[in-house]
């Protein structure tokens, strides 16, 4: 990942771990799933209070998304063609990964 | 000018593919995206390889941008349609970076490239061949950038938009949620600035919000002044290419620059002004 941009991870995000570099850092990944395989083509937005947006990202290959939030509650928005769209809360809290999977 | 002059939708866009006078170009800071499938003769440029000097903190200059379009095979007749991810921050970049050098013949696809993927249109691996050119540019356009004694002389006295989320504005975070967070030695705003996020100007697919929407959220919601003349900044000059889009292009604003060097040049200054929390 690029140091001084502000957009998406090369080919979307390929979660894997990042345990040991978190310091105060709040983590929300996971991946989108359809009918068990991976949505690769699609978004996924986080939002605060009031559907107030936050971030974005492109899903990667994996169908996998990051984001690096502070600490709050927050809501989990999947956008995909064909109006496929879900919704979830998540909890981030520092120094931990929060894990959200997502089906369409 | 009027929003058609500037913003086409992606039926334009597909009825002009194979247009000879319109080149199609996607910038991204993920070039990958494009290698996994674009728009149809689409070509790439890379915000930051193409467009940045390699050494200093700077665009490349007047010679090095003739030197890009002439190799892409851009002339200075050509239409050039400008999309994509991100919510078109790099394409509304690029596309404010092109009308820095002169080149007024430029239009971005409105929703950008997640429209068209969310549209389930057509994407191709194909790289298109395209003649070598001989491009000339202008000297940058002074009235559309502003440096940083610029913006540190329009503290109070002018429209300052940080357009961050309101966690970077308030200091609670120095990058995007999606980014690790990094880069400038303090975080903040710069003080009197309006906090008006980027998002708020964009529908969920992408697109723009209609004018009127555009014109109440800055004037009736952030107070802006817009009798007065505008900076609008972010952490690199991306996310602020879009409000100087919104702004400059679409409300007609005439004064408004972007500030490129932003946050991470401003939260990184020794002796400037910075305030916490929210706006005062």
């Amino acid at each position: 990942m690029s140091g001084d941009g502000c957009g998406a991870p090369a080919g979307g995000v390929s979660v894997t771990a990042v345990a040991g570099t978190l310091g105060d850092q709040a983590v929300v990944e996971g991946h989108v799933t359809r009918e068990g395989a991976p949505v690769s083509t699609g978004y996924a937005r986080l939002l605060g209070s009031g559907d107030e947006f936050v971030a974005e990202v492109p899903l990667g290959d994996d169908g996998g998304f990051r984001f690096f939030a502070a600490p709050g509650s927050w809501t989990l928005r999947v956008l995909a063609p064909k109006g496929l769209r879900a919704e979830q809360s998540v909890q981030a809290d520092n120094g931990q990964v929060t894990k959200v999977e997502v089906a369409l | 000018m009027s929003r058609s002059d500037v913003l086409v939708d992606a039926d334009w866009a597909e009825s002009h593919i194979g247009d000879p006078g319109v080149v199609i170009v996607e910038v991204d800071e993920d070039t990958s995206a494009y290698d996994k499938g674009h728009i149809p003769t689409a070509i790439k440029i890379d915000w930051k390889k193409d467009l940045q000097d390699p050494v200093r903190r700077d665009f490349v200059d007047k010679t090095g941008f003739e030197a890009l379009l002439s190799e892409r095979g851009i002339s200075n007749e050509d239409t050039v349609l400008l999309y994509g991810g991100n919510n078109n921050w790099f394409a509304a970049y690029a596309y404010w970076y092109f009308k820095l050098y002169g080149h007024d013949k430029v239009l971005l696809l409105d929703g950008g490239r997640k429209k068209w993927e969310l549209d389930s249109r057509e994407l191709t691996t194909d790289v298109p061949e395209r003649s070598r050119t001989s491009y000339t540019a202008t000297e940058q356009n002074a009235s559309l950038r502003a440096l940083r004694d610029e913006v540190v002389a329009a503290i109070g006295k002018r429209n300052l938009v940080d357009v961050r989320s309101p966690d970077e504005f308030t200091g609670r975070l120095l990058a995007p949620a999606h980014l690790p967070q990094e880069q400038a030695q303090r975080a903040g705003h710069i003080p009197t600035a309006r906090n008006v996020p980027w998002s708020k100007a964009a529908n969920e697919d992408g697109t723009f919000r209609a004018d009127d929407e555009l014109s109440s959220l800055y004037a009736d919601d952030a107070g802006l002044d817009f009798s007065r003349d505008t900076i609008a900044y972010c952490r690199i000059g991306e996310r602020s290419a879009h409000t100087w889009f919104v702004l400059h292009e679409l409300l007609g604003l005439p004064n408004v620059k972007n500030y490129d060097g932003s946050w991470t040049e401003y939260g990184s200054l020794v002796g400037v002004p910075i305030e916490l929390g929210e706006a005062r």
